[in-house]
């Protein structure tokens, strides 16, 4: 192939960091958006069922955590993760993901070793820092609270 | 106009993930930990509830929303129950999401055959 100076400069810059970086990010700028919109139009679904807006939000979680757990299963959480990065790993479904995904994965090595305790080699960590979080928060709180500070 | 916020302030904040994978090689783990984490302080702070009424899932889906609940649900537990708030309120909060992640992962790994996810 013959490619002069412009042509070549243009291939090199396609090919560098800096706009891989960029690529990466309107993806997961573009996924995690629909991921938030869906999330929205879900929201506004349940409220107009009349749920309470804490029973929406708490449905909302529930069938995008389901959705994300049957797209993992069959596959396609994963194909579009390679593509979409934090598209898919910040919103809630990502966490579904990270606990459906190694569940499935480590299967073969039984329901208590394998399963069970995979399903939290994600999940866990998030588990401990925030609740770790929470009870620092609320440690202040009740401070604050006793001592009227 | 709730539909265009709630794209445009989560695909946003999947956007400061993306940096944190593509500049510092942060691994998922911890970067959902630093984003959980930092719901709580945001929320602590009071900047979090703001965002919420305004760009609505666009501020709870992504995981920071779910340090938001843990600190919403201490918050709401320590004014009514005290000391024992302390200790219940953030995972009594969260409890739906992980719950639902439990058991829908048992669900799909029962059903599905082991299989490389990667």
């Amino acid at each position: 192939m013959k490619t002069n100076k412009k042509q070549y400069d243009k291939m090199v810059k396609n090919s560098s960091p800096n706009s891989r970086v960029v690529r990466n990010c309107v993806w997961a700028f573009l996924v995690g958006g629909v991921i938030c919109f869906t999330g929205e139009v879900l929201m506004n679904a349940y409220t107009k069922m009349y749920f309470t807006v804490g029973d929406a939000r708490l449905l909302t979680s529930i069938t995008l955590v389901a959705l994300s757990a049957l797209l993992t299963a069959v596959g396609w959480y994963g194909r579009l993760a390679k593509r979409a990065g934090a598209g898919t790993l910040v919103p809630i479904t990502g966490f579904a993901n990270a606990v459906v995904s190694p569940a499935i994965e480590f299967k073969s090595e039984g329901l208590i070793t394998g399963v069970a305790c995979k399903m939290f080699i994600i999940a866990g960590p998030v588990i401990v820092y925030g609740t770790l979080a929470s009870v620092m928060y609320g440690i202040i709180l009740f401070v604050k609270g006793r001592f009227g500070l | 106009m709730n539909y265009l916020w709630a794209f445009l302030v989560g695909g946003a904040i999947c956007v400061v993930g993306q940096l944190l994978i593509d500049l510092t090689k942060l691994t998922p783990a911890r970067i959902l930990v630093i984003f959980v984490v930092s719901g709580v302080v945001l929320s602590a702070l009071g900047i979090w509830e703001p965002l919420v009424d305004f760009a609505g899932a666009g501020a709870t889906v992504p995981i920071l929303g779910f340090g938001h609940t843990l600190a919403q649900g201490v918050e709401k537990a320590v004014a009514q129950h005290g000391f024992t708030g302390i200790f219940t309120g953030g995972l009594s909060a969260c409890s739906c999401g992980v719950s639902a992640s439990l058991i829908f992962g048992f669900i799909a790994a029962v059903v599905t055959k082991s299989k490389s996810q990667s």
